[in-house]
């Protein structure tokens, strides 16, 4: 399973890269692993407000549908639109292929965040 | 005739037939004298054309390819792939007559038989009346909530608009509740799928419309804290919904009525052992407690001065669900069951198919990890294998059982439990079948260890092998497209 440094992680297993004060986010590697081959995938609509733990997409895989929440608030400033057409770049590269990029509203919920040491350690777990 | 793969449009030769018709003996008419011009079809239907030994050939050899309960052991769990008795085909063939269109004076025969069949239902479940209508369990659920809410509207409660949920929920509930205009509030449940109080009282206030369930559980275990929610609901304003797919385990033992469910709907395809398991097709009927009557789909199916008839002056009815009154072919099969079985015997099923399932989970927990450990209802979940250093999924025993000739179970659900296989043999299995399953799976079990890639590549031996799931959900393929010239 690939953890990367850097990036901030949700316990839902999504992942959080932040650039100034945007946040691209996307599912990790042990998300798409348990999910199998992703099929769908359903977008946030761009300016759209997210508090978090909003729903900021739908995963769909060959065994089931899952929402994906936003670990942190923002507004939606960027939709990963290849991913409508493609949805197997979520298997091939899930830390590239993001789902949408927020800006951030409340830049102190990403300390309650784990960091990759703390996600790998909490994967083990699962 | 195993590898038979043809479509019958790939059969089909220019001027072919399996009839023939004595010469026309009647003058010709002009087709738009009967038919305006722009209802008339442009280009030509494309219908196959081929003998009748054609077709009987082709659909006997895909039918060959075909596994059903006449076949063998289906244990898909959550399904209740019972046995549907043949005497239930034989009593649809006489109704096979009918018109829907019919008046209900020449009908009363086949109204008397669903005033029955819906006043049995009722009394099985303790409802106060029962609709036969929805054509499926989806579609019961979809009329169940639109029930809760035209009751919610009557007393112009507008602002509650949200339903709860549990996580291990049947995936239709939500997906039921949002289609009728409600807004989801999922809760976590306990370990053992049952309802987490401490979630559910924190869940609840005014703008809770009410919480859909299912009783036993997804994970086959009965909610034992059932009428302590019942009253933390009721106390907070809300209807319970009671989802029927698991009837099966408590059928003639307890009824939703008497937990302190207000509507309910049940799978008279599962449960009442009509038959199902190709897509169709299904019967969901409804129930409601004396409160929800008036808001039944209509028409209300009714017994007046010594007559049947079907009512459609029910003002407060969330209206029809379609068009007639449902399966009617599959309530006649229910009702033959019912009466089959009767009282005692419908008790009985219940029994066995616990029975059943608690034999399985003791009989393979040695080589399979149990969901929850302890005494199950009508089915049992497995996490996979309990030899976790094998590699081999939930995906590849599934495969590995249709290499030995059986139906896989359902795995994958509840989406809960990691690696699910969900087992659920009904009552309609011997000792010896069941015995000849575990031997199955305990050797699936050992070939995991000693040769997990023999699994990781079944099946081998049936008409397919392993299919592009991902391929076929992106790419589907939906009508035959002729060949190009």
């Amino acid at each position: 399973m690939k953890v990367l440094e850097g990036l901030y992680y949700s316990k839902e297993h999504e992942w959080v890269r932040v650039e100034g004060n945007k946040a691209y986010i996307g599912i990790t590697d042990f998300a798409t692993h348990s999910l199998g081959d992703i099929v769908y995938v359903e977008l946030p609509e761009l300016d759209a407000e997210l508090a978090k733990n909003d729903v900021l997409g739908v995963v769909e895989s060959v065994k089931a549908a899952s929402d994906v929440y936003t670990p942190v608030s923002g507004v939606v400033v960027e939709v990963n639109e290849a991913l409508a057409d493609q949805p197997e770049l979520l298997n091939e590269d899930p830390y590239t292929n993001y789902l949408a990029v927020l800006e951030l509203t409340n830049e102190s919920e990403l300390e309650e965040l784990m960091n990759s040491t703390e996600y790998e350690a909490f994967c083990e777990n699962q | 005739m195993r590898n038979y793969d043809k479509l019958i449009f790939e059969l089909s030769r220019p001027g072919r037939r399996g009839y023939s018709l004595p010469p026309l003996d009647v003058e010709m008419e002009d087709i738009n004298n009967l038919i305006p011009e722009n209802l008339q079809r442009k280009t030509d239907n494309r219908l196959p054309e081929v003998s009748e030994n054609d077709i009987m050939r082709h659909y006997v050899n895909i039918s060959n390819k075909n596994y059903g309960v006449d076949t063998g052991f289906y244990p898909l769990g959550s399904c209740t792939m019972k046995y549907n008795p043949k005497i239930n085909e034989d009593m649809a063939t006489f109704f096979q007559t009918l018109h829907p269109l019919q008046d209900e004076n020449t009908v009363q025969g086949a109204l008397k038989l669903m005033y029955e069949l819906s006043e049995f239902l009722a009394e099985i479940t303790g409802m106060a009346k029962v609709s036969l209508t929805p054509f499926a369990g989806a579609h019961g659920e979809l009329a169940g909530m639109m029930i809760m809410k035209a009751y919610h509207e009557k007393h112009k409660d507008f602002k509650r608009t949200k339903v709860i949920v549990p996580d291990s929920a049947h995936g239709t509930n939500p997906a039921s509740a949002a289609i009728a205009g409600f807004d989801i509030v999922e809760i976590k449940s306990n370990e053992d799928g049952t309802v987490n109080l401490e979630a559910l009282k924190a869940a609840l206030n005014d703008e809770i419309a009410g919480i859909m369930l299912t009783n036993p559980n997804t994970l086959g275990i009965f909610e034992k804290d059932i009428l302590e929610i019942t009253r933390l609901v009721h106390e907070a304003g809300g209807l319970l919904y009671y989802d029927g797919a698991n009837l099966n385990a408590i059928m003639g033992e307890v009824r939703p009525g008497d937990m302190g469910f207000d509507i309910i709907h049940l799978n008279l395809h599962k449960t009442f052992s009509t038959p199902h398991g190709g897509g169709g097709p299904g019967s969901g009927p409804v129930g409601v407690r004396k409160h929800l009557v008036e808001f039944l789909p209509k028409p209300h199916i009714e017994f007046k001065d010594n007559k049947y008839i079907l009512n459609c002056d029910c003002p407060d009815s969330i209206g029809r669900l379609g068009n007639f009154y449902g399966n009617f072919g599959v309530l006649v099969r229910a009702y033959t069951y019912i009466l089959t079985m009767g009282k005692v015997g419908l008790k009985h099923a219940s029994r066995m198919a616990v029975l059943n399932a608690n034999y399985l989970e003791t009989k393979l927990k040695d080589d399979y990890l149990l969901a929850i450990d302890g005494i199950c209802k009508h089915e049992c979940v497995f996490s996979g294998l309990n030899d976790k250093s094998t590699g081999v999924t939930a995906l590849d025993v599934a495969k590995g059982l249709l290499e030995f000739g059986y139906h896989a179970p359902t795995i994958y659900f509840p989406l809960i439990v990691d690696q699910a296989i969900m087992i659920e043999p009904t009552e309609t299995e011997s000792l010896e079948t069941l015995n000849e399953f575990v031997s199955i799976m305990k050797k699936i079990a050992q070939i995991a260890k000693e040769d997990p890639e023999y699994l990781k590549h079944a099946p081998y031996s049936t008409p397919v092998r392993r299919l592009d799931e991902a391929k076929a959900a992106r790419n589907p393929i939906l009508k035959y497209e002729e060949p190009h010239e």
